[in-house]
């Protein structure tokens, strides 16, 4: 029963996004082809969130623990 | 209401007319009364009509999604041009030949551009034909596209019983035949179908007399015509109709911003302290421009403040009444009425036929000598043929039910069922948390569903409920406010009412439509029953 519910949601929630990005109106094989460079862009922004973020994230905390660093043994 | 005179012609064809009208009828006793009495009961209603005209503005996260969806409609678009353009795909649109292309491109401007990429993909929600006559219900043939709409052909299917939300049939004149019309029929067999003349040859049947005698005694009226050396303020929001007509009378026009009355102070004392543009002369004539109710917004017009600003500087004003004759107003005259002003504040009263009188054609009333001087002098008096007998007498018929000529009431009840359906139609909306525009005592109702796509997934969803509405998008509405646009009419009754809100209602949930900031607040009760308590 909840799974039913669950599905109609997100069957809403892909009719809200055919809407409000026009492919709703648009022919099967452009849907198509809007779906996949759309999927593709959004693989290709988590594939890089996923590479990049933790080592900018360490790499910017090091820069910032040098400099915290430096100021405390100036400052000593 | 010294001047008794005046007339008001009308004729198959807009704006002209010719014919000898009567100015001082026997009426006219009868007519200073009733325009006395009118004016003791319209003072107090006046000052409750400045009124609460809404014009919301959406979150801005609609505005975002509505930009997005054109950009993406105009990148497929641009991408299926190109694709035409190599020959990869069929072009169906029109192009030009061959042996044109060295010449100026026709089809580029972003006109044809949308036509071809965005109309065509959600072009079924327009032209649908019907078959039958367009009142509260109404049948609509069904059709199917094999092409993505550029083709369509019937299946042979009739969708019966359509609940008509788009028809001006604002009190509900445009039936079936039914007894009442009885005298139409009549008057086909003794004058036959047409007339098969122009107004200044034989074209003029007593008919014709008729019906301008009795509209001028409907619009209890009596001129500014525009020549050269003139000047028209025209509101920005008025119909393309009017921009080109005064665009060739030659004039010069000036546009003011939607209803706004410093704006248009402004632009009249700048006209009369710096004359005219070269010369700096003083202008002939200045000619306001307005409408009474605007289709599109559904807002009336500040008729007051404009009376008045057009007293202090002299300038002349011309209304143009196709939506608000016989809609709005306390026994359906029009705006002039419904706020409760002298007839000669107007100068020139424009108005149409084919909306609340449930015919064709339209008339242009004011002063004798302006009446007069169009009958001699405009064209399609000269050149086109007159109105037809059986459409003369239809629009008779609706004026005397209307100012209850014909001994009962029924004109009076359905000025006031209309008045009462937009203001329930109206609350409902509003609580339902939908944006609408225009005046609350406006029977054109438009709705705002801003996206393209929303536009033609509300109308089909509609259609398949059984109820008809138009939907308006860009080049008749600012690219960003796509709408859609209710006619309320008389002949609705609450339970067609309550079935289109419980629609509504289900169409605003699934495809996101309730907008207003302003849910289920209680709105003031505006004293609009005092209004209508006219002796009769």
């Amino acid at each position: 029963m909840d799974f039913r519910r669950v599905k109609e949601y997100f069957s809403w929630l892909y009719y809200q996004y055919q809407i409000i990005s026009c492919c709703a109106v648009l022919e099967p094989w452009e849907r198509s082809m809007f779906n996949t460079i759309l999927l593709t862009i959004f693989a290709m922004v988590v594939y890089t969130a996923y590479v990049f973020i933790p080592i900018h994230i360490r790499l910017a905390w090091e820069f910032f623990s040098k400099i915290c660093g430096y100021h405390s043994t100036v400052s000593n | 209401m010294a001047n008794p005179g005046g007339g008001a012609v009308c004729n198959g064809t807009l704006h002209n007319h010719k014919k000898q009208s009567n100015g001082s009828k026997s009426g006219t006793g009868t007519k200073n009364g009733i325009m006395k009495e009118a004016q003791q009961n319209g003072k107090p209603h006046f000052y409750d009509n400045l009124i609460v005209e809404s014009f919301e503005e959406a979150p801005l996260h609609v505005l975002v999604f509505t930009y997005m969806g054109y950009g993406i409609g105009t990148l497929f678009g641009y991408f299926r041009d190109f694709l035409r353009n190599w020959g990869i795909e069929k072009c169906n649109a029109a192009i030009e030949r061959e042996e044109q292309k060295d010449f100026v491109p026709l089809y580029q401007d972003f006109e044809n551009f949308y036509t071809r990429n965005l109309y065509m993909r959600i072009r079924d929600n327009w032209n649908r034909p019907i078959c039958s006559a367009p009142g509260p219900h109404f049948d609509v043939m069904e059709r199917v596209s094999d092409d993505y709409n550029w083709t369509f052909r019937f299946t042979g299917r009739i969708i019966k019983d359509v609940i008509n939300m788009g028809s001006y049939n604002f009190l509900g004149l445009a039936v079936k035949y039914n007894e009442s019309m009885r005298t139409i029929k009549d008057v086909l067999e003794t004058y036959g179908s047409g007339v098969a003349s122009t107004r200044h040859e034989m074209g003029t049947l007593d008919k014709h007399k008729e019906l301008e005698d009795l509209m001028a005694k409907f619009l209890n009226v009596e001129a500014a015509m525009v020549f050269g050396g003139c000047l028209i303020l025209s509101d920005e929001l008025n119909h393309t109709s009017i921009v080109l007509g005064a665009r060739l009378s030659g004039a010069t026009i000036r546009p003011f911003k939607h209803n706004n009355i410093q704006d248009l102070e402004k632009l009249l004392r700048d006209a009369i302290i710096y004359g005219q543009p070269r010369t700096r002369r003083a202008w002939k004539k200045i000619l306001i421009l307005v409408e009474g109710i605007y289709s599109m917004e559904g807002s009336i017009v500040n008729l007051p403040q404009i009376v008045a600003l057009k007293k202090k500087y002299k300038a002349y004003l011309y209304m143009d009444e196709a939506h608000s004759i016989g809609a709005v107003g306390p026994t359906g005259r029009g705006v002039r009425e419904f706020f409760g002003m002298d007839p000669d504040d107007v100068d020139v009263y424009m108005g149409t036929f084919t909306k609340s009188f449930g015919a064709s054609g339209g008339y242009i009333a004011g002063k004798k000598e302006l009446v007069d001087y169009l009958r001699v002098h405009s064209h399609s008096a000269v050149y086109a043929t007159s109105m037809s007998p059986p459409i003369a007498e239809q629009i008779i018929r609706s004026l005397k039910l209307i100012m209850g000529l014909d001994g009962t009431t029924q004109g009076l009840q359905r000025i006031r069922q209309l008045a009462k359906n937009t203001k329930y139609f109206r609350e409902k909306l509003k609580e339902m948390g939908f944006i609408i525009y225009g005046n609350d005592k406006s029977p054109v109702v438009p709705v705002l569903l801003y996206m393209p796509s929303k536009v033609a997934a509300f109308a089909r969803h509609m259609l398949d409920r059984k109820i008809g509405v138009v939907v308006v998008g860009f080049p008749a509405t600012p690219l960003a406010e796509a709408r859609a646009r209710f006619c309320i009419s008389a002949a609705h009754t609450r339970e067609m009412l309550d079935t289109v809100l419980e629609a509504l209602d289900e169409m605003g949930d699934l495809l996101h439509l309730k907008y207003s900031r302003h849910r289920k607040s209680a709105l003031p009760v505006l004293n609009d029953e005092m209004n209508f308590e006219l002796d009769d």
